[in-house]
C-alpha cells in the first residue's frame, strides 16, 4: 500500500500538542481560495511542464511516463511549483506504511506523537489505519488535521487507534462555502457533531477574514455554542502569503488585524467556547 | 609600538580589562617552563594552542569552591562568620567570589545557589527574598564581569531556583551563565518548563545531563564556565587543546592520521599539560598558601587535567577529501564514522597515560570538547560540533551529537536556536531535550532568534554590547570582545533557525 507523501517535518511545534512529527500528504478534494500551500491540492499528472525550469536537474522522466524526483538533488527553490498549472507538485514520495514508520521511529524519543496533514491525509484512510496502528504502540498519539472532507461516521475504524481530529470550520453557510472551499460544507458540519460524539474533536480552527463581518461572524456563532468547553477553538488569521494571485484578488491582501481576530475570540467565548484564542 | 602601548591605548577597554591584559604580558616574559622542540613546533602550525593561558600557570585554570563550606564553617582569612540570614549569605558570597582566581581573573563557578540559598530564602516573605536576590545578581553582573561565571541550580524545584528564573527574565544579564542539573526522575515538568521558557527569553540556563555527570563525577560535580563538568570543592588544572584540522594537515589519510598524526599529537598535548600540572601543584603558591586550600574550601586532590579538542568536523573533512562542508561531518554518515574513529583512538590514548595529581580520577586526564575562541575562524568549529551553515535538521544533529558527547566528561555541549512560535509552546521543547538527555547528549543550550542576550559559543553576550564596541565604545562584560571575534571569524550568531513547519490555513 502506498500513498503520496508531500514531506514529513520530524520536529513541528504548530501541528497539535507538544513537539509532533507532522506528516503531509498530498492531494485535496477541497479547493480552498486561501489556501497558501495549494500545490498539494492535487497529484502530478505527468505533463512535464516543469522539467526544463529545474535549475539543478532534479527532475526526470521515467520510462513509464510519470516525474521522477532527486530528493538528493533537490535544492527546494519551488521553481517547479510556480511552473505547475495544475496546483500540484513534483516533489512527491509514494512511500509505504513501513516507509514513514521508519521516519516516525528515528523522531520518536523527542516527540509526543504524529500529525497527519496535508494536502488532505484522511484521502488514504487504508495507509491511516495501519499507520496509526503501528505508531500508537510505540506510546505516541496520532492526530488527524482535516478539512472535514472525509465521512468520519462511516468509518469509525479510523479513529480507534487515533487520538483526535484538529477540524477546519472554514465556512458556514452554503453559499459562501460554495464561493470560499468549492462545495457547500455539509460534510465539514456534520463531522463537527460527529467527531464531539466520539470524543474524538482536538480542537476547530476558524479563518477570520479581514472586512468580512458577515461570514466571520456566521462562522464562530456556529460553532462556538456547539463545541463550548469540549476542545480548543483557535481563531487564525488570514495571511495572504502564497495565496494564489486570482484568489488573492477576491480576498484582498491584508493580514487580518490582530484586535479582529480577538475580537471573534471574545465573541466565542462569549458563546461558550471557553477556549476560544487567537494564533 | 609595544603591546603594552597597546593595551594602554586601546579605546574599548576598560581599566580592568587593560590591567588583566598588562598581567598577561608581565607573565609571558617568564621563560622557566619549557617544552620540547617539536611542541613548539606544533604550537607554531596551529596544530596545538594553548588558549592563551600564560606560560606561569600561577593557580589552577578553573576552580570550584565548596561554598557549603563556608556557609557551615565560615571564613577565617576573610573574616566571615557563618551566615544567619538571607543578607548574610548573599553579602558573604558576593565578598568570597572576588577571592576566587581563575583564568579570566572571575570566579567561574558560583556554586549551587538555589540549595545554598533555599533555607535563608524561605525564613523571608517572597518579595523581600526577591529584591535580595535582585541585587545579588545585580552585583553579580557588574562586579564579575566576565560571562564565564556560572552558577547551577536543580535538579529539584525550589523556591529559589523560581526566583532566580523570574529574575532572569525580568533582568536579561548575560552574566552569570546558569544551568539546570536535570533529571527527568527528580525535576518536575513544571520547574523544567519554567526552565524552557526562561531559556528561550535568555538564552539560560542550559540543561546538563544531571545521571551522566552524576554517574562519572557523583553526586557533587560543578558545572563552571562555558559548560565545564568539574568537581565541587575541586577544579580543572589547565586546558590546552588540539586543533584537530591543522593535525590532519599532516596525514595523507585516516589510517595514516589514526595510526601515525594523532598518537604524537596526543603525547605532545599530554606532556604540556604533565608539565603545567606539576608546575602548579609544586612549584606555584596556590596549593600550599591560598585561603582556599588551606581553610578546605578545595583539595588539590579533586583537580583534573582537562584535555581539550577543536574542530573534529572539519578534521573528518580533509581527511575525507570532503570540500563542501554541506555534504561533510554531521551530514555524512563516513565522516561522522571516521569521527568516531578518532575520537576512540583519542580517548583511549588519553585513558592509558597517567597523569600527575589526579587523584580522585584514577590518575587520568578527561577530555573536554573545546568552545572554541575569537580567533579560530571557520577552521576549526567548537568541540566536535557540526559547523555553522551546515547544520542538518535538528533531529539529525541531535542524532550525530549524542554519538560525541559521552566522550567528554569535562565538558561539551551544543547550542539550539528557535524561531519565535516556540517561545509559545515550551512544551514542545522539553521533550526535545528530555529525548536526546536520555539518548546520550550531554548538555543542551537554546535561545530564540531575536533575543538581545544569545549564546555565541558556550558563553553569552549581548547584541547590544558587541555593537558598543564597533563603535570603539567599552563593555564592561570582558567576553563581549570573544563574541564580537566569533560573530565576526565564526559567524557563530548565523546558526541554523529551528522553524516551525507552517500548517495550512
Amino acid at each position: 500500500m502506498l500513498a503520496p507523501v508531500n514531506k514529513i517535518i520530524p520536529f513541528s511545534n504548530v501541528d497539535g500538542p507538544g513537539n509532533r512529527t507532522s506528516i503531509f500528504f498530498q492531494g485535496c478534494p477541497f479547493n480552498c481560495q486561501f489556501c497558501h500551500n495549494p500545490e498539494t491540492i492535487h497529484l502530478c499528472v505527468g505533463c512535464g511542464l516543469c522539467l526544463d525550469g529545474c535549475p539543478v536537474h532534479a527532475l526526470s522522466r521515467d520510462p513509464d511516463g510519470s516525474i521522477r524526483w532527486d530528493h538528493e538533488r533537490c535544492v527546494q527553490c519551488d521553481a517547479c511549483i510556480r511552473t505547475c498549472p495544475h496546483t500540484a507538485s513534483p516533489r512527491v514520495r509514494w512511500m509505504t506504511v513501513e516507509q514513514v514508520l521508519e521516519e516516525v521511529r528515528r523522531s520518536a524519543p523527542y516527540i509526543a506523537g504524529i500529525t497527519t496533514s496535508g494536502g488532505e491525509c484522511t484521502l488514504y484512510p487504508d495507509f491511516l489505519e495501519a499507520l496509526f496502528a503501528a505508531v500508537r504502540p510505540l506510546g505516541l498519539t496520532c492526530l488527524i488535521d482535516s478539512n472535514g472532507s472525509f465521512d468520519f461516521a462511516g468509518r469509525p475504524s479510523l479513529l480507534r487507534d487515533c487520538a483526535g481530529v484538529m477540524l477546519d470550520v472554514k465556512a458556514v453557510g452554503a453559499s459562501w462555502s460554495r464561493t470560499l472551499i468549492g462545495n457547500d460544507g455539509a460534510q465539514v458540519l456534520a463531522n463537527l457533531d460527529y467527531l464531539l460524539s466520539a470524543g474524538k474533536l482536538q480542537e476547530v480552527r476558524t479563518l477570520i477574514f479581514p472586512g468580512r463581518d458577515e461570514e466571520n461572524e456566521s462562522a464562530v456563532r456556529y460553532v462556538a455554542p456547539i463545541i463550548r468547553d469540549r476542545c480548543d477553538y483557535k481563531i487564525i488569521r488570514y495571511r495572504p502569503f502564497g495565496v494564489r494571485a486570482e484568489y488573492q484578488r477576491m480576498l484582498g491582501d491584508d493580514v487580518t488585524a490582530r484586535e479582529e481576530a480577538e475580537r471573534y475570540a471574545a465573541l466565542a467565548r462569549s458563546l461558550g467556547a471557553s477556549r476560544a484564542y487567537v494564533v | 609600538m609595544s603591546e603594552a602601548l597597546n593595551i594602554i591605548k586601546d579605546p574599548t577597554l576598560t581599566y580592568r580589562q587593560e590591567l588583566v591584559g598588562l598581567a598577561r604580558l608581565g607573565e609571558s616574559t617568564d621563560t622557566t617552563l619549557r617544552y620540547s622542540d617539536e611542541y613548539y613546533a606544533a604550537k607554531a602550525k596551529g596544530a596545538l594552542c594553548d588558549l592563551n593561558e600564560g606560560v606561569m600557570p600561577f593557580r589552577p585554570r578553573y576552580i570550584c569552591p565548596d561554598y557549603e563550606l563556608l556557609f557551615s564553617k565560615g571564613c577565617e582569612f576573610l573574616q566571615l562568620d557563618p551566615p544567619r540570614d538571607l543578607l548574610e549569605a548573599v553579602n558573604a558570597l558576593e565578598i568570597f567570589y572576588c577571592h576566587v582566581p581563575s583564568i579570566t581573573t572571575y570566579p567561574v563557578y558560583l556554586g549551587d545557589l538555589d540549595k545554598l540559598l533555599e533555607p535563608f530564602v524561605l525564613r523571608e516573605n517572597r518579595d523581600y527574598a526577591k529584591k535580595v536576590l535582585r541585587l545579588f545578581l545585580r552585583s553579580i553582573d557588574r562586579i564579575q564581569t566576565d560571562s564565564f561565571v556560572h552558577a547551577d541550580i536543580g535538579p529539584e524545584d525550589s523556591v529559589t531556583g523560581r526566583l532566580l528564573l523570574e529574575l532572569t527574565e525580568e533582568m536579561q544579564l548575560a552574566v552569570p551563565n546558569l544551568t539546570l542539573r536535570y533529571d527527568p526522575d527528580l525535576t518536575s515538568d513544571d520547574f523544567a518548563l519554567a526552565c524552557v521558557r526562561c531559556m528561550l527569553k535568555t538564552a539560560k540556563p542550559s540543561f546538563a545531563n544531571h545521571r551522566m555527570f552524576v554517574r562519572e563525577w557523583g553526586e557533587r560535580y560543578a558545572i563552571a564556565s562555558c559548560y565545564n563538568g568539574l568537581m565541587i570543592g575541586g577544579g580543572g588544572y589547565t586546558l590546552p587543546r588540539m586543533r584537530l584540522y591543522e593535525c590532519a594537515l599532516d596525514a595523507k589519510d585516516p589510517d595514516d592520521f589514526i595510526t601515525r598524526v594523532l598518537p604524537r599529537y596526543v603525547d605532545l598535548q599530554l606532556e604540556y599539560m604533565d608539565k603545567r600540572v606539576k608546575f602548579i601543584v609544586e612549584e606555584s603558591s596556590f596549593f600550599k598558601t591560598n585561603f582556599l586550600v588551606t581553610e578546605g574550601f578545595v583539595h588539590r586532590e579533586l583537580f583534573i587535567g582537562m584535555f581539550g579538542v577543536v574542530g573534529l568536523a572539519e578534521c573528518c573533512n580533509q581527511l575525507l577529501g570532503i570540500t563542501d562542508k554541506r555534504h561533510g561531518f554531521g551530514m555524512n554518515e563516513a565522516a561522522t564514522k571516521l569521527g568516531r574513529r578518532i575520537m576512540d583512538a583519542i580517548e583511549r590514548q588519553v585513558s592509558a597515560h597517567t597523569a600527575p595529581y589526579c587523584d580522585a580520577f584514577d590518575h587520568h586526564y578527561r577530555l573536554h570538547a573545546q568552545v572554541g575562541i575569537d580567533t579560530d575562524g571557520m577552521d576549526d568549529s567548537p568541540g566536535t560540533r557540526i559547523p555553522i551553515g551546515a547544520e542538518p535538521t535538528m533531529l539529525e544533529q541531535l542524532e550525530v551529537n549524542e554519538q560525541f558527547h559521552p566522550y567528554f566528561p569535562t565538558g561539551t555541549g551544543d547550542i539550539f536556536k528557535f524561531e519565535e512560535t516556540w517561545l509559545k509552546t515550551p512544551e514542545a521543547v522539553l521533550p526535545i531535550i528530555k529525548g536526546s538527555l536520555a539518548r546520550g547528549l550531554r548538555y543542551f543550550s537554546g535561545y530564540l532568534e531575536n533575543n538581545d542576550v544569545v549564546r555565541v559559543t558556550g558563553y553569552l553576550v549581548k547584541k547590544s554590547e558587541i555593537e558598543k564596541l564597533r563603535q570603539k565604545k567599552q563593555s564592561l562584560n570582558q567576553v563581549t570582545l570573544y563574541g564580537k571575534g566569533a560573530q565576526d571569524g565564526g559567524h557563530a550568531l548565523d546558526r541554523r533557525v529551528q522553524t516551525y513547519a507552517g500548517a495550512g490555513q
